[in-house]
């Protein structure tokens, strides 16, 4: 069996399941009690331990598997969480993420095998047990649950007292089973050493005592018996009521088994001592398959161990496709685009037979032609609404970073998300979470003030830091504020000349604003201190280039003491836009209509000049005027007209008057890149080909405002 | 064994593009030149270099296209039948069209037939040397110097 093809399967569920480890944990930090949190941990990790093992990713699994123990005895109760415990836990996340990058990379986990990771959580479920004592113990089983292969009943199972202890859970059955009248029987089965595939043996065997019973635990467990680790002996516990004789019997029926021995469980001389579970939760792992789904175990048994072996052989090559989820009704709705796409150019086809009169042909055509617009028109959406990536998964893994963050430079505070399950263009996500994530190390470091300072100024000791997205028109807005220190221009303005970015008598015609944009401006950083967090200074010019990139905006708003709030705004979709043909001097031009506001016929009258520029009163507010031929030096004379075309654009609250020519009218359009040679002027964000070959320019109206 | 001395020989022969600006011909290495449209219609492209007149719709990708002639500063493009634009692809990504007045041939040149430019003024950067073949000689051009950003003088 070949488990390449399920690399991209594990890959996204691995993902997944680190994800929802990281938000669940952050979760029951706050609240240790949250039962439910618990249990969804439990359950990521087992699977994520399933997963690794199915696919061959020894290091990952066992890792995984000492995450488990503890998450085990945290929902039995017996341990208490506490931060170091969750420091280690998140660490363990963080090997583990790096496991899977490595493995999306070269399709191998890579040599890791993370000891002192693995020696800690050891260390942690000794110390939550004992309270530190029995250390040996306790590390021996959690550190090397591999050197555990032989279990007791390997010398002499006859004589030997079974070292097969049990959880409450699974006494609990036991003793339910009792009153159904069914027994517990442990089965010590040793094979003869001359056997080759033990994996194999031991399934005929789980299988043969699965005849008389249920099976619901064994000793190594089922993923260590799949995995062939163990020697020659193991341990199966059935519930049945056959005769103890018929078992064994049937179980030494199974060729290359040298001996079986049978006995009654019996919890009355069984004590199960506080290391000696301890021991046992670290060999039983994934007990949870025998236990609650005793059919699974053996029918699983041989494949996955040959499964292993092949999927250690494959090349290291293949790098992983990026893929996105579509939800199935999205795709159906797709399929069916595309068949009345079908139908419609099946339509256009019979008009050109003979069966029309040649008035006739032209109304068909006509509609048809109609028909075939609403289509792909549906279709562009329908596509577009498959690229659309809600923005949660980008912003899911801020609240762990935050709370990184919080323990590095000692200052609480807190992260406040809304709005994740706003929608953006797939190419977009995948960029944002850099430009983001600086953003929100920003505010953690330099916005956020220290807990005393917080406390002197008599804010809450904890900080605050919201990111909030949603939709506007035809973009997403994301916030980024926080309730710190602000920025003081001041300090920026005494940086700025110091540094020689500006000069004094700049500075003193500069508004606030214009300050504030200096912190765009490349290796500007006002930090006094640089931080491995940030302070670098190239941090802001990066965050707004990068949205740049994407067609997007990046403004800041400060106030002294109070805070800073960053808004990114982006263009919902990036590929095609609705836009607005012009004509300046003979040219056509496309305005974006996401910035249009009004589009405005003035005498030419209203006109007026101040300060040696061109504005207009509109409703009450003055607005400038741009004429755009002069500005794109269009060439010829134009002839004076005496009303103004105007179409208004607005960026923010900030409003300006194109003037045209002439309106064409709205037009879908496709954006594509003038190319890499010819200078690219900030007003123009691109091209369009249009219906007749030929190519217009798309005015950039947030460069133009 | 003729055949053979004919293979090792041409392996050292590179092939030049030659085309006619101003009445002068030059040669641009064929391994840039991706492809060579007629002219056609170029939109003009505010604020760009005065020498780009613009970007022309080569199957619905967008190019930019250079005038040679603006580059060299030599007088402006008189647009005539035989006007061409060599599409060439320095960058898998990045394409760019010199406007050509006229393309000639394709000629085989070996290193030995170029006499390099030894000590290149201002004007010639955009030439490495002048080869020699049947018909006459042959400018050829630098590429990645008239690629680069330089203004004409």
């Amino acid at each position: 069996m070949d488990v390449s093809q399920y690399l991209e399967v594990f890959i996204e569920e691995a993902k997944e399941h680190l994800q929802a480890l990281n938000e669940h944990l952050l979760i029951l930090e706050k609240e240790p009690e949250n039962e439910n949190t618990i249990n969804e941990i439990f359950r990521a990790a087992h699977s994520l331990k399933g997963m690794a093992g199915t696919m061959g990713y020894k290091r990952m699994q066992r890792l995984t598997h000492d995450m488990e123990n503890v998450f085990q005895e945290i929902r039995s109760g017996k341990m208490k969480v506490r931060s170091e415990l969750t420091d280690v836990l998140f660490e363990g996340l963080d090997a583990l993420q790096e496991y899977v990058d490595n493995i999306i990379n070269t399709q191998d986990e890579g040599t890791n095998d993370n000891q002192p990771l693995i020696d800690a959580l050891a260390r942690e479920l000794d110390v939550g047990l004992n309270g530190g004592q029995e250390k040996k113990e306790a590390e021996k089983p959690a550190a090397a649950p591999e050197k555990k292969e032989a279990p007791a009943p390997e010398a002499k199972p006859e004589d030997n007292v079974p070292k097969v202890n049990y959880a409450e859970y699974e006494k609990t059955a036991i003793q339910e089973a009792a009153s159904e009248g069914l027994a517990a029987f442990e089965i010590h089965v040793d094979l003869q050493e001359s056997c080759l595939l033990k994996a194999a043996r031991a399934y005929l065997v789980f299988k043969a005592v699965e005849e008389f019973g249920e099976i619901i635990k064994s000793v190594p467990d089922a993923q260590m018996i799949e995995d062939e680790k163990f020697d020659f002996s193991f341990v199966v516990v059935v519930l049945s009521n056959a005769e103890p004789e018929n078992i064994r019997k049937r179980v030494l029926n199974v060729s290359e088994v040298k001996e079986a021995t049978v006995q009654k469980v019996d919890f009355g001389s069984a004590v199960p001592a506080d290391t000696l579970e301890k021991a046992e939760e670290a060999v039983k792992g994934s007990d949870e398959k025998g236990a609650e789904a005793p059919a699974q175990t053996p029918a699983k048994a041989a494949a996955p161990a040959t499964a292993q072996k092949s999927g250690q052989q494959t090349a290291k090559k293949a790098v992983v496709n990026r893929s996105v989820r579509v939800d199935i009704e999205k795709l159906d709705d797709l399929m069916n685009l595309v068949s009345e796409l079908i139908i419609a150019k099946n339509g256009l086809a019979s008009i050109s037979g003979d069966d029309f009169a040649k008035k006739e042909k032209k109304t068909i055509y006509n509609e048809q032609i109609e028909y075939l617009e609403r289509i792909t028109s549906n279709i562009h959406q329908s596509v577009m609404k498959v690229r659309m990536v809600p923005i949660e998964s980008v912003v899911n893994r801020f609240p762990r970073m935050i709370r990184d963050l919080s323990k590095k430079l000692d200052k609480p505070m807190e992260l406040v998300m809304s709005g994740e399950e706003t929608e953006l263009d797939r190419t977009v996500i995948d960029e944002i979470g850099d430009p983001l994530m600086h953003i929100l190390r920003n505010s953690a470091d330099h916005g956020l003030e220290s807990a005393e300072k917080r406390k002197a100024l008599g804010k809450p000791e904890t900080g605050l830091i919201t990111l909030n997205a949603f939709q506007e028109g035809n973009s997403v807005i994301i916030e980024c504020s926080d309730d710190g220190a602000g920025i003081d221009t001041e300090k920026v303005k005494k940086k700025a000349i110091e540094k020689g970015t500006i000069t004094e008598e700049q500075a003193e015609t500069m508004s606030e604003k214009d300050f504030i944009d200096l912190l765009f401006r490349p290796s500007f950083s006002t930090a006094e201190q640089v931080s491995d967090v940030s302070g670098r200074g190239v941090g802001l010019d990066v965050v707004k280039s990068k949205i740049e990139s994407l067609s997007g905006t990046v403004e800041c708003k400060t106030v002294l003491g109070q805070g800073t709030t960053f808004t990114i705004r982006l263009p919902l979709t990036l590929a095609i836009i609705q836009s607005l043909m012009v004509t300046i001097g003979g040219e056509k031009y496309a305005i974006p209509l996401g910035s249009i506001d009004t589009i405005e016929d003035i005498p030419k009258e209203e006109v007026k000049k101040v300060e040696k520029k061109e504005v207009i009163n509109l409703r009450g507010s003055v607005i400038p005027l741009i004429r755009m031929a002069e500005l794109l030096d269009v060439p010829g004379e134009r002839p004076e007209k005496d009303t103004v075309t105007m179409v208004v654009v607005a960026k923010g609250d900030r409003k300006a008057g194109l003037v045209v020519d002439e309106l064409i009218g709205q037009l879908e359009i496709v954006i594509k890149s003038i190319g890499k040679y010819i200078n690219n002027s900030k007003m123009i964000s691109g091209a369009t080909v249009l219906g007749d070959g030929e190519v217009a320019l798309i005015l950039d109206a947030n460069a133009l405002v | 064994m003729a055949d053979a001395a004919d293979f090792t020989n041409n392996a050292k022969l590179t092939q030049y593009i030659g085309v006619m600006i101003n009445n002068e011909q030059y040669g641009i290495d064929i391994s840039f030149v991706d492809n060579i449209v007629r002219m056609q219609r170029i939109t003009r492209v505010p604020k760009s270099q005065p020498f780009f007149p613009g970007v022309i719709n080569l199957r619905g990708e967008i190019i930019p296209v250079m005038s040679l002639r603006r580059k060299f500063g030599l007088e402006d493009d008189v647009f005539t039948t035989k006007t061409r634009i060599l599409i060439l692809k320095p960058e898998p990504q990045a394409s760019i069209g010199f406007i050509v007045d006229e393309v000639k041939e394709v000629l085989s040149l070996s290193e030995d037939d170029i006499d390099h430019v030894s000590n290149p003024d201002d004007r010639n950067t955009y030439v490495t040397g002048v080869g020699k073949h049947a018909k006459g000689l042959i400018s050829i051009m630098n590429v990645p110097a008239v690629l680069a950003e330089k203004e004409a003088t």
